[in-house]
């Protein structure tokens, strides 16, 4: 009764989360494109893209957090697969610029014509077209997570093991794209976007339109997240999280489950990547370095793994700390923050801001319940 | 000295060009001179000549002030100065400083590209027969370059008087790339001469004999392929050693850098991400113990490594036996956690010597007995590097023998094996993982003592090694050092074979991807620990 209780509250919250991102996604827009400039109300246009940025990022957070959080597996390298969506959109807009780059070529992008690329190479054909592009965004992380898992569960290597390899993994990506005969623009990686689907990436209303974007897709990723933890599919990743011999002599294929949900982390990272580079304007193998994967695993954290919600306000709250700190004069301090945040989190707050308060509400309730006749504590029967 | 010896140069050459007397010599230069007086570039080029074989104790110094535009002419007295590199202006024929402004015509003799080539000669002529064996070498070296024929009777002069058998081989070598150029050499010496510089076997050999002009005889030509083919073999395979070499050069520094992060993993379990951050902080030990020494007692610099050894181990093992009381005791069993805070330590520890020293690269000297190098065969081992790698061996060795052979290694061994057992025996387990972060640490600050010595020393110093060092101990596997041996020098001679073919880059790649294979195959590393403490 109490779980059954629990788990209809949590489904109240999860709802609520959905409305406010729906909320979120409307006003945000309906703030800076109708209220008029001299209004207090109104958002202006940058705080509207570092919000948009900062839905991304969110994104990113809930599919370390579906993986992590449900699944344990911890993954230092998600950057690679954001990034990597980040460059399949990147591409597609590079080629909207057309004929409007600095040496007019109405082909090749403008760092192709300078390093003196006679044609197109084959694996930028089709990306002319947005929904290839798309296809690809969900395509590329998504194949080279499954290759990549494929090989890595199959011989199960777990824990540290793991996170090392998914870190040299995106730490050689980033040499490879930092290369110019990579193909991807090398150091300075590809930028100076103009369309994105005929619209002006640097207009109001396509910004707005991004941000509306993100912030669905936000939503679409927390409604996927929440059915595949809740499904009896999600309990059994649980149980890999909890007990992963245990499980595989139940008779689970554990490699599958996981290289599903790894996969599937993949591509939402990649989406995230993707609607992240046209609100910034810039992607650049810089995206790849295992840093910045690291530090997404502490959104996941502070906010609290293995909860999904958490992950999202986890990444909003850490990023807008990052924005405040290293706009100002405290700039030299963040790292010092954020380091501290990690060993803090890591120490003292270790089910993270939105874990503890549920695991409050729930002693709460306990306490309630123990106060009450015997609860029924007996689990509830597989669906 | 130095005045006797041109002297007896100057009386050697008198002899060889059946000059007749002292004064004859002195008015022979007198006369060569004058070609500079022309302002023709024909007339110079056989003054050069002149005074190349004049061998008079100015030959030398005159020749070089032409080269450098320092030989003045007047046109009007027909006299010929030179400035000295204090712009004290000599009289070219005697060397004594001239009184006075000299005459007001003074003008540069001027040189072109063709002067300046057979000057380079002329030049490494006179100096085939320089007291310094050093010299000496030089000169035939660039004798060898330039192949100018007119060099060759000083050159045979040289190699009658040589007794030193290094330099001797260059002159020969000279010598036979002279008969090799030469229209008027028999085929016979010229065959000879093919095999002179088939001995060589470097580059400059190859590529003389590869150019060798189409009109020689076939004879010549035959040598000379059968040579070429010899020497491209011989190149191969130095280039091999050569590539072996820096090998294991990049592998004892990834030794260095890995072998404490593999000490802390296979007895805690714990990746230490701030690892690197302890190498930095060793190197910046070696910093300020070299600043203390600069301003305090610079006699003492030669022994500034010796004494930045033992309190890079001290500071960098003290800060981990701190951060293992602080921080990681309350993280095990929590091995992703530990990852995470030990990062987050590692922001820190970068962000704070980043304020304290600054965002730059640090100064670190070399002492006088690591700076130089040799000459191995066709390749060049610099000490700094040999050190290095003789430092990381004697470092593994002293580990293996703490392991073995002490109180604390056989403690460490029990933990690594069996933690709930040892503990039941005894054993202070709290205490001996505190030891052992601090070792790791300790070991980390030794590596950064070496690669301050051929690395930048700046805050972001740890973060080049640390994913190369986690790469060595998930390759070598943990709880066992010979792994980690085994998996340093094969990853950093891997990696330097691969590079020649694939870039520094990609070679890297590549490796990255052979290890995550490698992983399949072996997931527990090389040397990997067997029975039940691998589910541990």
């Amino acid at each position: 009764m109490t779980q059954s209780f629990l788990a209809r509250s949590l489904d109240r919250g999860g709802t609520a989360f959905l409305v406010v991102l729906g909320a979120i996604a409307i006003l945000v827009p309906v703030l800076n494109l109708l209220v008029p400039a001299t209004s207090a109300l109104h958002l202006p246009t940058y705080l509207m893209s570092l919000f948009g940025k900062y839905v991304c990022y969110a994104l990113l957070a809930l599919a370390i957090d579906l993986i992590w959080g449900y699944c344990g597996i911890l993954s230092l390298g998600h950057g690679a697969f954001f990034a990597l969506g980040g460059y399949a959109m990147g591409m597609y807009l590079m080629r909207q610029i057309g004929a409007r780059g600095v040496y007019a070529n109405p082909v090749l992008p403008d760092f192709m014509v300078f390093l003196n690329w006679p044609e197109l190479p084959v694996y930028w054909y089709g990306f002319e077209h947005f929904a290839y592009a798309a296809l690809m965004v969900l395509l590329v992380p998504g194949v080279l997570a499954f290759v990549f898992g494929w090989f890595a569960f199959r011989s199960r290597v777990t824990g540290v093991y793991l996170s090392i390899i998914t870190q040299a993994l995106t730490y050689a990506l980033m040499l490879g794209f930092f290369r110019n005969n990579f193909g991807f623009g090398g150091n300075n990686g590809l930028t100076d976007f103009k369309d994105i689907l005929g619209f002006n990436v640097q207009a109001e209303g396509t910004r707005a339109a991004l941000f509306a974007a993100s912030v669905v897709a936000l939503m679409i990723g927390v409604i996927i997240c929440r059915a595949i933890v809740a499904s009896k599919f999600g309990k059994v990743l649980i149980a890999i999280r909890d007990a992963e011999a245990r499980t595989r002599f139940l008779g689970y294929r554990v490699e599958s489950y996981k290289l599903f949900v790894f996969t599937l982390s993949a591509c939402m990272a990649g989406v995230a990547g993707a609607l992240y580079v046209p609100q910034v304007g810039i992607i650049n193998p810089s995206e790849f370095a295992p840093a910045n994967s690291i530090e997404a695993v502490i959104w996941v954290a502070v906010g609290g793994r293995g909860t999904l919600t958490g992950a999202v306000i986890g990444a909003v709250l850490v990023n807008y700390a990052k924005t405040y700190f290293t706009s100002g004069a405290l700039a030299p301090y963040w790292l010092f923050l954020l380091g501290a945040l990690f060993i803090a989190v890591t120490l003292a707050l270790p089910r993270g801001i939105v874990g503890t308060l549920r695991h409050w509400q729930s002693e709460r309730r306990s306490r309630m319940a123990a106060s009450a006749p015997a609860p029924d504590v007996a689990p509830r029967p597989a669906e | 000295m130095r005045h006797w010896a041109d002297r007896l140069v100057g009386c050697l050459l008198v002899c060889m060009l059946l000059l007749a007397a002292l004064p004859a010599h002195a008015a022979g230069f007198a006369d060569a001179l004058q070609h500079f007086v022309a302002d023709d570039f024909s007339e110079t080029e056989a003054g050069i000549a002149e005074v190349a074989a004049s061998g008079d104790r100015m030959a030398a110094p005159v020749l070089s002030a032409l080269q450098d535009g320092r030989l003045l002419f007047s046109a009007a007295d027909k006299t010929v100065f030179m400035k000295d590199e204090s712009d004290r202006l000599l009289d070219a024929a005697t060397g004594r400083p001239v009184a006075g402004a000299g005459p007001a015509d003074l003008d540069t003799v001027r040189i072109n590209n063709r002067l300046r080539r057979a000057l380079d000669g002329a030049l490494g002529a006179l100096t085939l027969l320089a007291p310094d064996a050093g010299r000496r070498f030089d000169a035939a070296q660039a004798v060898f370059k330039s192949r100018d024929e007119n060099v060759l009777p000083t050159l045979d002069r040289a190699i009658d008087k040589e007794t030193n058998s290094r330099v001797k081989a260059a002159m020969l070598q000279a010598r036979a790339a002279i008969t090799l150029g030469s229209a008027d050499a028999t085929e016979a010496d010229q065959t000879a001469a093919v095999a002179v510089i088939r001995a060589r076997g470097d580059q400059d050999a190859l590529n003389l004999l590869s150019g060798l002009p189409a009109d020689s005889p076939p004879a010549v030509q035959r040598a000379a392929r059968d040579a070429v083919a010899s020497i491209q073999h011989g190149l191969a395979m130095w280039d091999g050693v050569q590539n072996i070499w820096y090998g294991l050069s990049l592998g004892s520094v990834l030794l260095l850098a890995a072998i404490g992060l593999a000490i802390t993993f296979g007895v805690m379990g714990v990746i230490n991400m701030a690892h690197g951050e302890m190498v930095m902080i060793g190197a910046y030990v070696t910093f300020v113990v070299q600043e203390i020494i600069r301003t305090r007692n610079p006699a003492l610099f030669d022994y500034s490594l010796a004494i930045a050894v033992p309190l890079a181990f001290l500071v960098a093992g003290g800060i981990g036996i701190v951060i293992e009381r602080t921080i990681i005791r309350f993280l095990y069993g929590r091995p992703l956690e530990t990852l995470l805070a030990t990062w987050g330590l590692s922001l820190i520890l970068q962000q704070a010597v980043r304020t304290g020293f600054g965002p730059n690269n640090r100064e670190v000297g070399a002492p006088s007995w690591m700076s130089g190098a040799f000459e191995l065969g066709q390749i060049t081992i610099t000490y700094n590097r040999l050190w290095i790698i003789c430092f990381s061996l004697v470092v593994f060795v002293a580990l293996i023998a703490l392991l073995r052979f002490t109180r604390l290694g056989l403690e460490m061994r029990a933990v690594t094996q069996n933690r709930a057992m040892a503990a039941a025996m005894g054993i202070a387990t709290a205490r001996i993982d505190a030891l052992t972060f601090g070792l790791g640490s300790g070991v980390a600050g030794l590596a950064g003592v070496a690669l301050s010595q051929i690395d930048n020393v700046s805050p972001n110093l740890g973060q080049g090694y640390i994913i190369d060092s986690f790469m060595v101990v998930v390759f070598g596997g943990v709880g066992n050092l010979w792994g980690t041996l085994v998996g340093a020098l094969s990853l950093g001679i891997a990696n330097k074979f691969l590079e020649p073919f694939a870039g520094a880059v990609l070679g890297k790649i590549a490796i990255l991807v052979l290890i995550i294979l490698f992983i399949q195959k072996r997931p527990r590393g090389l040397f990997a620990l067997r029975g039940r403490a691998v589910e541990a």
